[in-house]
């Protein structure tokens, strides 16, 4: 069942849902939303991802429902594809290639045959929006290549541009004007906002604009909070309009409800605002959201608006702004100061996520799982103010306790520092909060750790400072937690820079010492199982070193530019990521030997800031050396963009289509009685069919997993290709295969047996400048402890690798 | 230019009263502006926003209603019950009729302009007839006596407080049977008059809506707040391609802290007033054809005539209030400083006179003699003469008794520079000289009007030396008297404008004359035309800043020792034009700052202009010399007269 892939880097997951407007679908059932290079089809009552729309190649940019097909969906990309789609089914019907960069999508019901997109020419500022048409034909990949210019210099972002009174006129908002083009008239009208001359007018630059569905009335939200509503636009000297003003801050987005008797309007106060009959005294709101409101939508059917956050989520509200339903992402903040960790209990990863909040988000099915507010302030949204941050926070006891730390300084001298411990309550199913520790350390907390001995009976706590101290924290009886040991005098900050020193967890006692002339010492971890004698230190400039625990002596230095350094609780693998001007590169290697077993170069352009080892439900089988560490978890980390990448042969997503698939083809089924009737015959065929697999070994296909059959079964009967072109296809896949398995692996070795030809070069390549100072006999002994099959290949191996880039550390 | 000494007078406590009214006239393209205690004032929009014509007030006429009918005449109405209608000619009242119905509220003249329509406080509608002089009562509108076509109950509620009385503020009735009512509730609601019923509710503010007016083609309309803003309704089409339109409330204007008591609409601007004084005309772009100064905010707070005179020998300053006059001694130093420096006084100003009117009307005018010892002024049925003493630090004042029955009432006042003669000019349109004895007074002249006019002069000037004496009424030219043989010596050509400001220069005998489209001519008197700077001026035109300025030139005077210098003031600035240099042309800076000491001579020459404006006193209500080397100068600043207002609504401003 595997297939013997190259692993790659995969986006997994966590892309952003709020790039652009979430549309409905006409019957309000579903949502859509881009989501990376994806289309993703949420219900709006389950809050479920039904379907996941993949084929683009790119960022998906635009998405509109077809206002001639409402079960139809237009996308358009970055790759320069338009797609039409059949979301119900979550079938691609057709590719136009447009050949451009596609920077957003537009569709009107009176053309017909063509949608507007936005496309760049030339200057990269500029952009233009231009009508496609559309060739109507049978195939499948479709050029039209057919543009027709409609407006210049224009903003990229579909916000800044609207098309009102069914098509008639398109405005675009730029800066400090208005355009409007009638289609009928084909002339454009400009109106344009005294810019920034004086202080009074600095903000008004435009930024989004709504039409009214009804009347000739053009709705523009404004830089300083204000919301302009545009008349009689068709006159160049008669023009007027009318302010609303409420917002303090930007105005995000805008629109319009169906009949156009009230307008919505939302930005970084968090708060949706409906104008009633578009009077300044007549407005209701939604307050509380969350965060910023980056789109507005509502749909056809007018019961329910949508409002996408900043921080990746979507909200689906009733008409009488009641909030429905919360589809919410992995959430994006800007710092990332826990790091990545992993529940050990849900396996979920955690890290920041709101301001002030650790969130849970399993990636298995994509989806934020709970948010745990640490800070458990009010968050005020204002921009320059210096808010409480979570800075650490760490699991122990097999995710029993769960230690944070936050901080708040707003000068030098003011720190303001606390400690919260949560216990896990196993009837509520979450953190509750047991002890808050004001000012646990005189200066920041640098470090914080459970002691995660099996034997310790009482979770225990370890916090390192700035201040030289670090204090051990235990659980008493009355299941408080206070300090036992305080006032360690040694001058932590020192040995933060360059000198490790080993404690007895039990005694509390300084075991030894370390120093190494290189450098201040950033990361720090112990080997895992076998390797669990060695400590490993990651230097500033650059330098990976290895310590014998047992020996008290370095047993191996490399110069390696880390960045990133996480152990494998599965196995003893550590995984390294270094970063240079080129990009990351990412080191899988054990502490026991200094030579990887795994490189990837190239991980990322950017910095990667955290990595970490999620341990896999389901063991992988890799049967390749390489990517044997991938077995028993898997490797995530995210770079300074905030994009969380995994290393997988396949994207998560398509790990994810099967199980949504069935959901879906459950909810198509019409519940009829006929179905009730039909629907558990087959069932029950389907059982006696397997029953009579099992018996008789007999490898006949089963017409229910045969793609192509099951694709012509549950695909509606207008969007099929023709009979005669289905009929070969349909007969082929019933004939039995009569290739042999084993055939088609022998080749995937040799494939394999090349890839790690490859890859060691690579690896010679890169470790001819690097040194190192033990000799190869103390690595051959540790190695021989435990000598499987698959450890003597690799040894075999090593004899042949040329060790000459250690001599060079 | 010259340094001089600059007494900064910040002592003249002027308060504007509050505007109660204001009607439009779209056929003479005339604004009427009722103030709260009586005073009506005639603006001329065409001739850029001039205060032409003002009518005093008296303490028991409170004005409620002012309309304009048949053509132009101007009825106004008021508490004490009478309808008035004003001669805009001879600037009187021409009679006042007791309407017997208690205080009149409200006042409508019908479209044709032959009705008259009041609403009185016992409840009664009465209906006059508008005849060629008079008017005539026609029917009373009794309350509750016919039943009432339609009642429109207007919702009480406010803001979810329902126990407060709705009082409807103001209603509009449009051609097409549309209902416009503004009420206290902060509503403006629509109805249709056929049916009784209520079209469309705007909730616009918060507080009282207080005023509405439509323009006359029906396609807008602004309503006033006691908040101070003012809104535009417009009706706009719903679609570009149907005919259904829909009223929308288009920009607000916040140009009044307080409340808005009237509005106007002119086919061009929207023109409102209210308890803050400043009168405002906000035009809308939209209907401005071309983009020149017309389309710019105007802001009237101040009267466009003098309220000061000056003595310059005494060096006294005589202010006029509505029902007083102060008098004031300038203070004065002995210290010397550089320029700019703020010198210390070694004597404060002194407060030598306060001289409180006699009955309920206004002053009109008054006139302090060049030497001090007389004071003059008139209200609408009086005229005034005192003598005044000095005997040392005390003052004394004695009335000169009997003055003759043809010095009823005077518009301007003007002392002869040796403060032997006195110059009124009356209502009727003639002209008074009268010399000035020691505490008594002889008539010597009286210049009639010319046949066939009726119209009041309302400037005087004469020239130093006595011999020429200058007047003007408020549309035709510049009359010149020759004193000594008492004879009509020439009549200035009349302009299109009307004059500002007339003066005559020493030896010269120029008449320099400025009028409210900015324009100065300066003509000479003994050759009966205008001089050649005049001339060139006129053919090179002025810059076109300074036609763009906002206030018109209220006062003129001459230096003693240049010749070649026109000192001039409005509220905003005060130039000095020096005939001798070349006149700047629109590419030069008007509004240039003080020539840097460092730079050379031919610089300084090269970009010396004739015009030498200083802005630093501002509102400048009276600047005049008073020796070679000494100005004075009055300002009233902005706030200060804010200060003295009531306390505005209070709004909860974001953020504090």
């Amino acid at each position: 069942m595997v297939e013997q892939e190259r692993v790659r880097v995969v986006r997994c997951g966590g892309s952003e849902l709020n790039f652009r407007r979430a549309v409905f679908s006409a019957d309000s059932k579903y949502i859509f939303c881009v989501s990376g290079d994806f289309v993703k089809v949420y219900s709006t009552a389950t809050e479920e991802c039904v379907h996941i729309l993949q084929g683009h190649r790119n960022l998906v940019t635009g998405i509109q429902l077809n206002p001639n097909n409402h079960l139809q969906l237009y996308s358009c990309s970055f790759d320069g594809t338009i797609k039409l789609w059949d979301y119900v089914d979550g079938i691609l019907i057709k590719t136009f290639i447009v050949g451009h960069k596609l920077h957003a999508l537009f569709t009107v019901a009176r053309a017909e045959d063509s949608v507007f997109v936005t496309i760049n020419k030339e200057k990269p500022d500029i952009f233009q929006l231009v009508s496609v048409k559309l060739p109507k034909s049978s195939s499948q990949e479709i050029e039209s290549k057919e543009l027709s210019f409609v407006l210049d210099y224009i903003n990229q972002s579909p916000k800044y541009i609207a098309f009102g009174n069914e098509g008639e006129y398109v405005a675009a908002v730029r800066d400090f004007y208005l355009s409007v083009y009638f289609f009928k008239k084909k002339t454009t009208s400009r109106f344009t906002l005294s810019s920034s001359r004086n202080k009074k007018h600095a903000k008004n630059n435009f930024t989004c604009v709504a039409c009214h569905p009804k009347e000739d009335c053009i709705a523009t939200g404004h830089k300083d909070g204000k919301i302009r509503l545009w008349r009689n636009f068709d006159d160049d000297k008669k023009y007027t309009y009318t302010c609303l003003h409420w917002h303090h801050d930007m105005v995000m987005d805008l629109a319009f409800s169906v009949t156009g008797t009230s307008l919505l309007s939302g930005g970084r106060e968090s708060v949706l605002v409906e104008w009633r009959d578009a009077a300044e005294k007549n407005k209701e709101f939604l307050p509380r959201l969350g965060a910023t409101i980056e789109h507005i939508s509502v749909s056809p059917a007018g019961d329910l608006f949508c409002t996408s956050h900043s921080d990746n989520k979507i909200i689906v509200i009733h008409r009488n702004l009641e909030a429905s339903a919360v589809i919410q992402g992995l959430v994006k903040d800007s710092n990332i100061f826990t790091g990545l960790m992993i529940d050990p209990r849900t396996k979920a990863l955690v890290l920041n996520g709101k301001p002030g909040h650790l969130q849970f988000y399993s990636l298995q099915s994509d989806k934020q799982l709970y948010n745990l507010d640490i800070v458990q302030q009010e968050y005020i949204n204002d921009y320059g103010l210096i808010q409480i941050e979570l800075t650490k926070a760490a699991f122990g006891c097999y995710g029993n306790w769960l230690a944070t730390v936050e901080q708040r300084q707003e000068k030098e001298t003011e720190l303001e520092l606390q400690m919260k411990l949560w216990m896990y309550n196993k009837k509520t199913q979450g953190f509750v909060l047991n002890t808050k520790v004001n000012m646990p350390h005189e200066d920041h907390i640098t470090a914080l750790c459970f002691c995660n001995a099996e034997k310790s009976e009482n979770p225990t706590l370890v916090t390192a400072s700035k201040d030289g101290h670090f204090k051990v924290w235990i659980l008493t009886d009355d299941s408080d937690i206070y300090k036992k040991a305080v006032g360690w005098t040694c001058d932590f900050v020192v040995s933060f820079e360059e000198i490790v020193t080993i404690w007895d967890s039990e005694t509390w006692e300084l075991k030894c010492t370390f120093c190494q002339r290189a450098g201040k010492i950033r990361h720090l971890c112990f080997g895992r199982l076998t390797c669990s004698k060695y400590l490993l230190g990651a230097t500033e400039n650059g330098i990976l070193c290895c310590w014998n625990l047992l020996s008290c002596a370095l047993e191996w230095s490399a110069k390696l530019n880390v960045r990133v350094m996480e152990p494998d609780l599965n196995s003893e693998n550590i995984a390294a990521i270094s970063h240079s001007s080129m990009g990351s590169d990412l080191f899988v290697f054990k502490p026991s030997e200094p030579r990887p077993l795994y490189i990837q170069k190239n991980i990322s352009r950017e910095e990667v800031q955290w990595g970490v080892f999620v341990p896999r439900d389901v063991p992988e089988s890799f049967t390749s050396e390489a990517y044997q560490w991938l077995n028993r978890s898997q490797f995530y980390f995210l770079t300074k963009s905030q994009s969380l990448l995994t290393l997988s042969t396949k994207s998560p997503e398509e790990k994810l289509t099967p199980t949504s698939k069935q959901l879906l083809a459950e909810e198509s089924l019409p519940t009829t009685p006929f179905y009730f009737i039909l629907g558990k015959h087959r069932q029950q065929q389907d059982e006696k069919l397997n029953a009579a697999l099992e018996n008789e070994l007999v490898q006949l296909p089963l017409t229910e997993n045969i793609p192509a059959i099951s694709e012509l079964l549950h695909t509606p009967a207008h969007v099929l290709p023709s009979a005669s072109f289905l009929c070969s296809m349909f007969v082929n896949s019933l004939l039995l295969s009569k290739e042999s398995k084993s055939a088609e692996e022998i080749p995937d070795d040799v494939d394999m047996e090349e890839e790690k030809e490859r890859d060691d070069s690579d690896e010679e390549n890169d470790f001819t400048e690097k040194v190192q100072d033990t000799d190869n006999t103390d690595l051959g002994e540790d190695i021989i402890h435990q000598l499987s099959k698959s450890e003597e290949k690799e040894l075999r191996k090593f004899r042949k690798v040329d060790y000459s880039w250690i001599t060079a550390l | 230019m010259g340094e001089f000494k600059v007494h900064r007078v910040r002592f003249f406590n002027y308060v504007p009263s509050g505007i109660r009214c204001v009607a439009y006239n779209n056929q003479s393209n005339r604004l009427a502006v009722s103030r709260t205690d009586g005073t009506v004032e005639i603006y001329n929009l065409s001739a850029n926003y001039f205060q032409e014509k003002f009518f005093p007030g008296h303490e028991s006429r409170a004005t409620e209603a002012l309309c304009w009918a048949k053509g132009q005449r101007l009825f106004s109405a008021g508490l004490n019950g009478e309808i008035i209608e004003y001669d805009l000619q001879a600037l009187n009242i021409k009679y006042a009729m007791d309407a017997f119905g208690g205080p009149i509220w409200s006042m409508a003249a019908s479209p044709s302009g032959s009705q008259l329509l009041v609403g009185c406080e016992d409840g009664s509608v009465k209906l006059f007839q508008i005849t060629p002089g008079k008017i005539q009562f026609e029917r009373n509108f009794d309350r509750q006596k016919r039943s009432a076509i339609h009642k429109m109950l207007v919702d009480r509620q406010y803001m979810g407080v329902s126990k407060r009385k709705c009082i409807i503020w103001g209603v509009a009735f449009l051609s097409d049977g549309t209902v416009i009512s503004v009420d206290s509730a902060g509503k403006v609601q629509f109805w249709d008059s056929a049916t009784g019923t209520l079209v469309k509710n705007h909730l616009i503010a918060n507080a009282d809506v207080q005023s509405i007016a439509v323009s006359d083609q029906e396609d807008s309309f602004v309503v006033g707040t006691a908040e101070g803003t003012v809104f535009h309704f417009q009706l706009v089409s719903v679609t570009s391609n149907s005919s259904e339109k829909q009223w929308v409330r288009t920009k607000p204007f916040q140009h009044h802290t307080h409340d808005v008591r009237a509005v106007a609409h002119s086919p061009t601007a929207l023109i409102s007033g209210g308890t803050d004084t400043h009168l405002v005309i906000r035009p809308l772009m939209e209907k401005v054809e071309v983009k020149n100064y017309d389309a710019a905010l105007r802001k009237i707070t101040f009267p466009h005539r003098r309220l000061i005179s000056c003595s310059k020998k005494k060096q006294l300053l005589l202010f006029q209030f509505a029902h007083h006059l102060e008098l004031w001694q300038l203070g004065s130093t002995v210290a010397t400083g550089k320029n700019g420096d703020t010198l210390p006084l070694s004597k404060d100003a002194d407060h030598l006179l306060h001289l409180k009117t006699k009955g309920p009307e206004n002053i009109i005018c008054s006139c302090i003699s060049p030497c001090g010892s007389w004071i003059a002024y008139s209200t609408a049925s009086r005229f005034f003469l005192y003598r005044l003493s000095y005997e040392r630090d005390n003052i004394s004042l004695q009335r000169v008794s009997k003055m003759p029955a043809f010095l009823r009432s005077a518009l301007q006042i003007l002392f002869s520079e040796d403060s032997a003669k006195l110059f009124v000019a009356s209502n009727q349109g003639s002209l008074h000289i009268i010399r000035l004895l020691e505490g008594s007074f002889k008539h010597l002249h009286t210049f009639q009007p010319q046949s066939g006019t009726v119209e009041s002069m309302c400037l005087l000037a004469v020239s130093p030396d006595g011999n020429w004496l200058a007047a003007s009424g408020t549309s035709a030219g510049v009359h010149v008297y020759n004193v000594k043989n008492l004879k009509l010596h020439c009549t200035v050509p009349a302009y299109n404008f009307p004059v500002t400001a007339l003066a005559i220069a020493p030896s010269t005998n120029n008449l320099v004359i400025a009028h409210s489209d900015q324009q100065v001519f300066e003509y000479s008197i003994p050759d009966k035309q205008y001089t050649e700077w005049s001339r060139t001026i006129q053919k090179q035109g002025f810059h076109h800043l300074w036609l763009q300025r906002d206030t018109p030139i209220t006062h003129i005077s001459f230096h003693l020792k240049r010749p070649m210098h026109i000192l001039l003031h409005d509220a905003y600035m005060f130039c000095i034009i020096d005939k001798s240099l070349p006149l700047p042309n629109d590419k030069t800076l008007l509004y240039n700052p003080l020539p840097p000491k460092n730079e050379s001579d031919v610089i300084r020459r090269r970009t010396a202009h004739a015009f030498k404006i200083s802005k630093i006193y501002k509102p400048l209500l009276f600047m005049d010399l008073l020796d070679e080397r000494t100005l004075v100068a009055v300002e009233r600043p902005l706030d200060d007269i804010i200060a003295q207002l009531p306390p505005p609504i209070k709004k909860k401003k974001f953020g504090t």
